[in-house]
């Protein structure tokens, strides 16, 4: 083969022996370097594959001189956490709810472990701190106004079971919903709720006495006509003066604070389809399943709340 | 080197060149892959897995359809801010009758693989309807129009049909009640008691407060189911993963 050196090239170069109508094809050698450097890299695979798990057999793969495992390391990693918080979980769990406030280091953990549980989970619904949702059926809770009672022991039950949930049957209100109370409610999705019947004329009635009870104008004869209905109808869940009902998680109808509203079109939908809030248990654990949040967090977050400018 | 003399006779035949070319690549693949489908710390089995049901199933496609994989992963990687943020690390057995899986890849918006059970189904639906209402700093848009598509099941049972193709073990039983345990899973006033035999712990609800069947109650089903089959109390994780 012409091993011909081309002027232009300065060193003494082979060739590959190729020549397509004169032209040569240089066969330089690949650099030192690059050369070692892929050398490196086998030898750092080899290396790797013993100390990692790499190598398929019959049934499992080999699992390495190092034995990694990232479910081993983030269980260590959960588990350090754990055991540095311990002792204060612990003594969370062991305190009675309402002395955690007289130990401030105890207190100063809860309330925070209890933000940071709250910003995971319970903003979406109730707010940045506890101040509500722009959507309607989610409770401030910053506020005096409770459904189910403010003071630590209710909120502590509220979270761990939730309200309304299918899924936790020790929940509020598990199963009981505000009825529907339209005629038309009859054939509509809550219509196994619909225990009376209602008018369209009689429920702008209540809606007027209700006006009344809240303390905005109303009608005067359409309440007059409201109140009967309104004794017959509303007042065993929700009091004879309006007050409402912490047992049955009845909303109070004297003031200015509205769930779904106070309007006259939220009233009027409220009474005529119903309402039944749902909130998820947050300490039940469904058959097989993992409950979501435990007794420490779940103590933190009712601190949390309790903190939050309306606990009682 | 009489073989790698050869060279030249390989170059100058394409198709053979082709063939032995595929070979080659062929080995790289079998290795990585074909294990992973007999090896014992690869195919984890849990219990509690079951298909999806047809509504939770179409909720899928609208899964799907909307893209809301784009934003939404449905991989909780064994980390611990992870685990503490979602719950229990994904597995890959839950994705067994995902076809496609939606693992996703991106978290503009929070990881999804368990948020079955996380909130009530009213919360689906406002948030669906208007993100900001309930998440201010929200930049989800708004899929209020699923709750004014009616939907009825006319291709369910075709779709579960592909499904058991690609290996869902649906039923000739739940293949022939598609229809029917579409429109009962939506609606509790309903005899149930067919729907629960043959899918094991289903959420029965309006889920959308709607009388009619509509997208919205596909979509809500499907995502409060998510993250919920696995029986965590019979699961040990096999260490070398």
């Amino acid at each position: 083969m012409c091993a011909k050196v081309v002027k232009s090239q300065p060193k003494k170069v082979a060739t590959t022996g190729h020549v397509w109508d004169g032209i040569e094809e240089l066969n330089n050698p690949m650099p030192r370097w690059w050369v070692w450097i892929f050398y490196l890299c086998i030898l750092f695979a080899i290396g790797y594959s013993v100390a990692y798990p790499a190598w398929p057999m019959l049934t499992r793969a080999t699992p390495g001189l190092l034995q990694a495992s990232t479910r081993a390391d983030v269980q260590a990693e959960i588990d350090r956490f754990d055991a540095a918080n311990a002792p204060m979980k612990a003594q969370l769990v062991a305190t009675d709810l309402t002395m955690v406030g007289q130990d401030v280091t105890l207190n100063s953990y809860a309330l925070k472990a209890g933000k940071a549980v709250f910003n995971i989970n319970c903003v979406q619904c109730h707010g940045r701190e506890g101040g509500g949702s722009k959507a309607r059926g989610y409770p401030t809770l910053s506020d005096n106004e409770w459904l189910y009672g403010g003071d630590l022991d209710a909120i502590h039950t509220t979270i761990t079971h939730g309200i309304r949930n299918t899924s936790d049957p020790d929940a509020r209100n598990f199963g009981l919903v505000m009825p529907a109370w339209s005629e038309r409610a009859l054939a509509g999705p809550l219509a196994d709720a619909a225990t009376a019947k209602l008018t369209a004329e009689q429920i702008g009635e209540v809606v007027n006495f209700v006006f009344k009870l809240s303390g905005q104008t109303a009608d005067d004869a359409k309440a007059l006509a409201g109140a009967q209905l309104f004794a017959d109808n509303c007042a065993a869940c929700h009091g004879e003066d309006g007050k409402g009902n912490r047992d049955l998680g009845a909303p109070g109808l004297t003031d200015a604070i509205w769930l779904f509203g106070g309007d006259e079109a939220a009233l009027t939908a409220t009474i005529a389809a119903g309402r039944g809030g749902v909130m998820p248990p947050w300490g039940f654990a469904p058959e097989g399943g993992l409950a979501r949040l435990s007794e420490d967090q779940i103590r933190a977050v009712t601190l949390y709340v309790h903190s939050l400018g309306g606990g009682e | 080197m009489a073989i790698l003399d050869k060279h030249k006779f390989i170059e100058r035949n394409a198709s053979l060149l082709l063939v032995l070319s595929f070979l080659v690549v062929s080995i790289g693949g079998l290795v990585q892959i074909v294990p992973l489908f007999y090896l014992q710390n690869t195919i984890e089995t849990v219990e509690g897995m079951r298909p999806y049901t047809p509504l939770e199933l179409e909720g899928r496609q609208i899964y799907i359809r909307e893209g809301c994989y784009v934003c939404h992963s449905q991989m909780i990687r064994p980390m611990r801010d992870e685990v503490e943020r979602y719950g229990h690390y994904s597995l890959a057995a839950e994705s067994m009758y995902d076809h496609p899986f939606q693992w996703g890849s991106k978290r503009t918006g929070p990881d999804l693989a368990r948020v079955g059970g996380k909130y009530s189904d009213d919360w689906h639906v406002d948030h669906l309807t208007d993100p900001v209402a309930l998440v201010p700093e929200s930049v989800m848009p708004k899929y209020g129009f699923l709750s004014e598509t009616p939907m009825e099941p006319t291709y369910t049972a075709d779709l579960m049909t592909a499904h058991r193709w690609v290996g869902v073990p649906y039923t000739d039983d739940q293949m022939a009640n598609a229809a029917a345990d579409f429109v009962a899973q939506a609606d509790p006033n309903r005899d149930s008691t067919d729907l629960a035999a043959r899918y094991a712990k289903v959420t029965i609800s309006n889920f959308d407060g709607q009388p009619q069947v509509t997208e919205m109650d596909a979509l809500v089903a499907y995502l409060q189911v998510l993250g919920t089959m696995v029986d965590f109390s019979t699961f040990t994780p096999d260490a070398s993963r």
